[in-house]
């Protein structure tokens, strides 16, 4: 049963106020890309043992989207920010580099 | 005998005599007696028959753990089977019976398997029952599922009532023993916000009857004066017979409050479950004791030593006449003072240990009790109670050495501490070798949403058995969750008390501990299960050397009791039989609920008509009220059609339909999602949304749009108005309003997060009316107002206005191809609104329809429905619905992913009408066959029904459906199959079957 | 290996069962095998099991982090049925029931299949029109389905509130000879038949790298040294994400927790699998007389094997409504397991980037009915290259925008 922090709202909202939404950080592909962009655009996930960059709606509470870096094997919450950015906030990857030594996600390193 | 003292029993109110009945005959209790102690003061020992063998049964415990004493409690709605007799407290006129025998407890035709025992070892179902095959479903399987069970099966709807709490606290302390009041104290002190939880109706937990003093009071004293301390502290909630159920991650925690289980009353909520929230949660929840393994441990009158115990101390009661005291450690000597003190005898203390106890064992002599080091029983007497046992040496079992009498034995082979609550969330455990038991590893405790600690065990629960380390511990475990927690810490240590010094424990597993395979077979691990010394080694000897294997091999701690008692005992047998130590073989994984909670608890109060919201249009009461047969639509309810006094539905509908074409129906339309899409960017918005072009609709006109999921299905459809230059009203499907809702916020704040695009989910804010057939207009005419003739309100154009004394938004849209109006007013209105239709409309027979005609009229129409034409696989291009699909527009959802080679592959499955050959109806989701087979050998198909219906217009079945190159091969007649294998033909027609030139709805 | 049989447990009475022996042995791995399975839950063993059997390939490793059959092979709620409304599903599912009819006896093990019926309740319009297809659907593909009248369903289920004040009961899909069968039974009664065969069942064994080249694999590390193959199958449900990029290619599933919950047991009162779509739940009584209870899955990504209280809650509630009288049993057990989800719900079984590397995941909540279904299949793929069973199951499909969408038919699948 998670916590996370709404970061619109600032509530500490329960889960059962939340509503997950999958992988974060996403890349449209729209007309004009290929097959394989398409198909990882739509399919394929990082799905990791560990940390995992995703979207919650805060769907019985403001309504608004936000992003969470969580940890999928122990449930730890490194932090949540703005949906309306393209990658992690530095802060949340400094906290994830200390918690997690030799962490990789991407290109980030 | 087990019989009632004439002296003691702290709990007791020998003053108010309590009746009851068990197997149908009457008995008689004390007030403060639990179901337990009460039969067992009535020479009750035998309570029940174990799962397999059918033994005979006896209570062995006097709490959560036990494993033998289940009963029926109650009768008719309040019937419950396996309620455990040590934790059901006794009221007056409780009838409870015994489990799982035929024809009855004393005699069970089920005991023949117990001597068929050496014929059925742990998993002899899996090596036997093969052949023949029919046999396993028809005799064998019957067989064992009669006979396995426990309880009987209520008949009956359970009336009684449960309900939830939502509570936060900062520490939450579960246990309300002598660790958990002094933590509960400490924590207090801090002005943090406080909960404390017993799982009994009683505090002090063990201390009471094991501690005569503590500091300069009576133990009793010192409890209840740390409790009257607690109830000073505004910050500390305290509850009694609630239980912690379960821990579960980022500090959640459930609470198991039963608050009329002990009385005989329907008052008030039965049970309560708390959803807690707590920062810090600190496990003081004592420990159990284990039974020891020998041959005939099982046999009734064989209990834990501590229970013997509070039996005497608690309730008054003796649980025989002369009572053995078998032990590997101090603390059972404990039971043997306490049962002198009543002056009950008690005929040897066998010690397996050859050096023997401590202080207490002194103690014990000190009082004339014969203690013999260093032997073991090899023998109990007696069948369905203990009559005498045979000791031995306990390393050497060749020679029996005396026979002593006794009608009952207190065992103890040492203590585990319950590491449940701090387990189930991944709290980790570490073997303590001198104590010989797993206590919480104090670096590993399970982790929080911040990656730190949040539960600690303290006191016993932590591993610690003796009185000062229990109180010391408290504290200082509560020290630290406090720093945790963010509380004051005041430093006030403890006072010293009383040091016992306890002789260490003897780890003895087995015993006599070179008992011979026969003496292996009769010694039981667990009671309920019937799971013995033998079948674990059998178990590690065929492979099964994980104790997640040896466990599901044997059944061990699967019982009712989940091992509570049988778990580490069995866990040692194994990991000596693989030749391990302890730790290396590990534990089994620790689940919630710590004991067995009500699934009505769970469910809390939203049942029968609370179980889930109904949705209601304003019109709602009137279809009720006016015979309509309702059906489910996600949350709401629609009608389906109005049935009048002995007419079927399909007549119904028929007359529903027959009179709307002919002259006026009314369907209530409030369902229909309306969203509106407001703002600068709102055009651009729906034109990534909708497949259509919708920027360029004019305002005062509406569009028809189609909506497709980004991998190129189609979603929904409906609908869309051009309100004025930045507002577009969108209307969805009635299941689709929250979910496009969703779906549109989804994609403004996570993709185009700079468009500005408001939208607003306005469908309750509205009834919708559809005013449907050739009177329509005249019908909206007499209601005056707004002029809706057809130079004012063209075909798929909307207004805004009065009609009558009603704020209408008219919308000259038609989804059955008749003159259609939908009319929306503000949802305050809707009611009156409708009634006036109905009034004003009786001159032209007017007639409301429900959903069934809808769906009719619409494929007669040939207009799609998203669910049935659609089914999460089909895209527009199938639909034949290119038109709705601009090619102006570089982008929008879906488009991309209809552009891959299966969506793009000439022979998908498109479109049709069909008809049969002699007007019969198709069946329901009839497919096409083709010649042949695939290389599955399934029968290849060429398409399939989406919509059949009888057309009440054309007399005659209709269809739509999906087929290969449909729209190409009109005409054709293709073959459907039925269930029964037979084959209807049918012909591929244009799906628009009523009005294909639309003069109808264009008048 | 001894034979099972009613004589040999008499026989072995007599010396107090002193006389059995492994059921299935405990090697060290050899250098080099033909094929690796990663993974001895019941999927892998299976697959080993008819590469041995169909195709005479037995010089085979099964290599397992933890203990065969201890992942979602042994925490699933049982669930045997074959009534899906694709034709490929359809295929391998009922594949699967049928090698399940009589796997006790091909196995030499009881593995307690019980064809005792299961049934998807139909509670909406919308349910009777996908059931009744469905229904259809079956017919043709050989699968022995009805849709059933309200009536039929009490007089099979005397318990159930077919009267439900929220969602009454409109009728069922009924499958006669669906039903359950012992979980881990079927793990041990594959392990033993594979170890009878000559191959290796590697327990605590956990491979850490996967070694190829030229796009083609060589072999794999592991915590007991490196061991080489010509073919590798990784049947890893919950896990397939960690090793797929051990080979260094990426996966459309999540994964995701399921729960499921039993009560504590009782005499028989309910013959038959239910399912209620409509409100997320299912229910069915175990031999041992627990009322085995599961619902829908989590939806975020978690490899706790915890899962999120309200699910459970929910799913209580729908079957206390369905059958109002299991409100004062009790709930003995919770328990979770991680699966793996696929972008249309559907496995996959599918050759992948590398040369002889195959995959076997995906399975969602739906793996334990399909696991002999799902071993053939694989076998006959690892073995010749392709196999009629898994075209459709194939990686590419996602690409091709080719799905397998069974949501049509049913709101949740188990």
């Amino acid at each position: 049963m998670l916590i996370l922090k709404c970061p619109y709202c600032g509530i500490e909202a329960d889960e059962t106020e939340l509503s997950p939404g999958g992988e974060a950080h996403l890349k449209r592909y729209g007309p004009g890309s290929s097959d394989e962009e398409l198909e990882g655009y739509l399919f394929s996930r990082e799905n990791p043992k560990g940390v995992h960059f995703e979207r919650w709606r805060h769907v019985y509470g403001c309504g608004k989207w936000f992003h969470a870096a969580r940890c999928t094997a122990t449930l730890e919450v490194f932090g949540t920010y703005s949906a309306q950015t393209f990658e992690p906030p530095k802060e949340i990857i400094k906290i994830i580099k200390v918690k997690r030594p030799g962490w990789k996600w991407r290109d980030l390193s | 005998m087990s019989k009632r003292l004439g002296k003691g029993g702290l709990l007791i109110n020998r003053n108010k005599p309590i009746k009851f009945e068990f197997n149908g005959r009457k008995f008689s209790g004390f007030e403060g007696d639990t179901l337990a102690s009460a039969l067992l003061s009535n020479n009750q020992v035998l309570v029940g028959r174990s799962f397999k063998y059918h033994r005979p049964r006896g209570i062995v415990s006097s709490g959560s753990e036990e494993p033998n004493a289940l009963v029926n409690l109650g009768e008719n709605d309040k019937f419950e089977p396996n309620q455990r007799a040590t934790t059901t407290e006794l009221f007056d006129g409780l009838k409870a019976s015994s489990q799982n025998h035929w024809p009855s407890l004393n005699f069970d035709i089920g005991v023949i398997n117990n001597y068929l025992a050496r014929f059925l070892p742990a998993g002899f179902y899996y090596k036997m029952f093969i052949h023949p095959r029919p046999f396993w479903k028809y005799i064998y399987e019957p067989f064992i599922r009669h006979s396995a069970g426990l309880g009987r099966a209520p008949s009956q709807k359970d009336n009684s009532k449960y309900e939830h709490f939502y509570a936060f606290y900062d520490v939450v302390i579960i246990g309300g023993g002598i660790s958990g009041l002094n933590a509960a104290v400490t924590a207090a002190e801090s002005g943090l916000k406080i909960l404390i939880m017993e799982q009994t109706s009683t505090w002090g937990g063990r201390s009471i009857v094991d501690f005569p003093n503590i500091y300069d009071e009576t133990s009793l004293e010192y409890v209840s004066r740390l409790l009257s301390e607690l109830k000073k502290f505004e910050n500390v909630t305290i509850r009694s017979r609630m239980m912690g159920a379960g821990v579960y991650d980022h500090g959640y925690l459930l609470g198991y409050e039963r608050l009329n289980d002990h009385l005989n009353t329907d008052d008030g909520p039965r049970h309560r479950l708390w959803r807690i929230r707590a920062k810090q949660i600190i496990t003081a929840t004592g420990a159990i004791e284990r039974p020891l393994s020998f041959p005939g441990n099982d046999i009734p009158g064989i209990m834990l030593a501590s229970a013997v115990r509070d039996y005497a101390v608690n309730f008054g009661v003796s649980s025989g006449d002369k009572i053995a005291i078998y032990t590997n450690n101090d603390d059972a000597y404990r039971t043997a003072i306490t049962l002198s003190g009543f002056g009950i005898e008690v005929p040897v203390i066998i010690d397996a240990r050859v050096s023997g106890g401590g202080e207490l064992a002194e103690s014990a002599r000190a009082l004339g009790i014969r203690v013999e080091n260093g032997k073991a029983i090899s023998k109990v007497f007696g069948k369905k109670r203990v009559e005498a046992i045979n000791i031995c040496d306990h390393k050497n079992s060749t020679k029996d050495r005396e026979k002593i009498k006794c009608d009952s034995i207190a065992m103890s082979g040492g203590w585990s501490p319950v590491v449940h609550l701090y387990s189930h969330c991944g709290g980790k455990l570490k073997w303590d070798e001198k104590l010989a038991l797993f206590r919480p590893d104090g670096y590993a405790k399970p982790t929080s949403f911040d990656g730190q600690p949040f539960v600690t065990a303290v006191g016993s629960a932590n591993g610690l058995l003796l009185m000062h380390d229990v109180i010391q511990d408290a504290w200082e475990g509560c020290l630290k969750v406090i720093q945790a927690a963010r509380g004051k810490v005041k430093k006030k240590s403890p006072k010293e008390t009383l040091h016992e010094r306890a002789n260490a424990p003897e780890a003895i597993w087995i015993a006599p501990q070179d008992a011979d395979i026969k003496k292996r077979s009769k010694i039981w691990l667990d009671f309920q299960n019937d799971v013995k010394v033998n079948d674990i080694e059998l178990a590690a000897r065929e492979g099964f050397e994980s104790v997640e294997h040896a466990k599901r091999y044997t059944t061990l701690g699967m019982a009712t009791d989940q091992g509570k008692l049988s778990n580490i005992n069995g866990l040692a047998i194994l990991s000596s039989s693989l030749g391990k130590e302890i730790p290396k073989v590990g534990t089994t994984t620790f689940r919630p609920p710590y004991t067995p909670i009500s699934l009505a608890s769970i469910g809390g109060s939203a049942r029968d008509d609370l179980f889930q919201p109904i949705r209601k249009t304003p019109m709602h009461y009137w279809h009720e009220k006016n015979g309509a047969y309702m059906e489910p639509v996600g949350q709401w309810r629609r009608p389906f059609c109005y049935p009048k006094e002995g007419e079927t539905h399909a007549k119904a509908v028929e007359r529903e339909i027959n009179q709307t074409r002919s002259s006026l129906g009314l369907l209530d339309a409030s369902t229909l999602g309306k969203l509106l899409v407001t703002g600068p960017d709102a055009g651009k918005f729906l034109d990534m949304l909708y497949t259509n072009l919708m920027s360029t609709l004019k305002i005062g006109k509406c569009r028809y749009g189609l909506m497709c999921s980004e991998n190129g299905f189609l979603i929904d459809d409906g609908v869309v108005a051009r309100i004025d230059e930045q507002t577009w009203l969108c209307h969805t499907t009635t299941g689709g309003a929250e979910n496009i809702h969703g779906h549109m916020e989804e994609w403004l704040q996570t993709e185009w997060w700079d468009w500005k695009v408001y939208v607003s989910n306005v469908t309750e804010q509205y009834a919708q009316v559809g005013v449907v057939g050739p009177n329509a207009r005249n019908l909206l005419e007499k209601i005056g107002g707004l002029n809706v003739s057809k130079d004012e309100l063209d075909f798929m154009e909307w207004k805004d206005g009065k009609l009558g004394k009603y704020d209408a938004r008219v919308f000259r849209i038609s989804f059955s191809g008749e003159l259609s109006f939908e009319v929306a007013v503000p949802a305050s209105q809707g009611m009156a609104f409708w009634n006036d239709l109905v009034e004003a409309g009786e001159e032209f027979g007017v007639m409301p329809y429900g959903t069934e005609a809808l769906h009719v009229m619409r494929a007669e129409k040939g207009f799609i429905m998203i669910g049935d034409e659609t089914d999460g696989t089909v895209i527009p291009q199938d639909l034949n619905l290119n038109w709705a699909i601009s090619k102006k527009k570089d982008d929008f959802l879906g488009k991309r992913a209809q552009e891959r080679s299966f969506m793009v592959n000439p022979n998908r499955w498109k479109l049709v009408g069909l008809e049969t050959l002699d007007g019969s109806v198709l069946p329901d989701g009839a497919y096409a066959i083709a010649d042949g087979f695939n290389s599955n050998a399934q029968k290849l198909t060429q398409g399939r029904v989406t919509s059949s219906y009888f057309s009440p217009t054309l007399k005659r079945g209709i269809a739509m459906g999906l087929v290969i190159n449909g729209p190409s091969r009109e005409g054709e007649i293709i073959e459907f199959s039925k269930i029964d294998g037979t084959i209807i033909p049918a012909k591929i027609t244009n799906p628009v079957f009523y009005d294909p030139n639309g003069e109808k709805q264009n008048v | 290996m001894k034979r099972y049989s009613v004589f040999a447990v008499a026989r072995e009475a007599l010396r107090y069962h002193q006389g059995w022996g492994r059921v299935w042995k405990k090697p060290e791995p050899k250098k080099k095998y033909e094929a690796i399975i990663i993974g001895a839950g019941g999927h892998g063993l299976a697959t080993a099991y008819y590469l041995g059997k169909n195709h005479g390939l037995k010089n085979v490793a099964i290599l397992e982090k933890g203990w065969l059959g201890g992942g979602n092979t042994g925490r699933n709620t049982t669930i045997i049925r074959s009534n899906y409304l694709q034709d490929a599903s359809a295929a391998i599912y009922e594949k699967a029931r049928s090698l399940y009819e009589t796997m006790s006896q091909d196995l030499n093990y009881n593995v307690m299949f019980s064809p005792r019926g299961v049934m998807m309740l139909a509670q909406t319009q919308h349910e009777i029109r996908g059931y009744k297809r469905t229904a259809q659907a079956n017919a043709l593909q050989g699968v022995s389905t009805e849709f059933i009248s309200p009536e039929k369903v009490k007089s099979l289920v005397p318990i159930i509130n077919i009267d439900g004040p929220r969602y009454p009961v409109l009728g069922a899909l009924w499958q006669s000879r669906g039903g359950t069968a012992r979980h881990d039974a079927v793990a041990w009664g594959y392990a033993r038949a594979c170890s009878e065969m000559g191959m290796d069942i590697i327990q605590q064994c956990e491979v850490t790298g996967i070694r190829q080249k030229n796009g083609q694999v060589l072999g794999v590390e592991t915590s007991k040294g490196s061991i080489d193959c010509e073919k590798l199958g990784i049947v890893v449900a919950g896990h397939t994400g960690v090793l797929a990029d051990m080979a260094g290619f990426r996966m459309p599933v999540e994964a995701v927790a399921l729960q499921a919950l039993v009560s504590e047991p009782i005499k028989p009162c309910m013959d038959v699998v239910v399912m209620a779509n409509t409100v997320h739940g299912y229910m069915s009584q175990s031999d041992k007389g627990e009322m085995v209870i599961g619902g829908g899955a989590d939806g975020y990504n978690n490899y706790t094997q915890r899962g999120s209280f309200h699910h459970v809650e929910e799913t209580v509630r729908a079957l206390i409504e369905t059958f109002p009288i299991i409100s004062r049993l009790k709930m003995l057990r919770w328990w979770g397991g991680i699966v793996d989800m696929t972008g249309d719900r559907s496995p996959i079984l599918s050759k992948t980037p590398v040369k002889n590397i195959f995959i076997n995941c995906g399975w969602g909540t739906g793996g334990f009915k399909a696991i002999p279904g799902s071993g053939w299949a694989m076998a006959e793929l690892i073995a010749k290259g392709h196999s009629s069973l898994t075209e459709e199951f194939r990686l590419n499909r996602f690409k091709e925008g080719q799905f397998i969408d069974e949501s049509v038919a049913a709101g949740v699948a188990h």
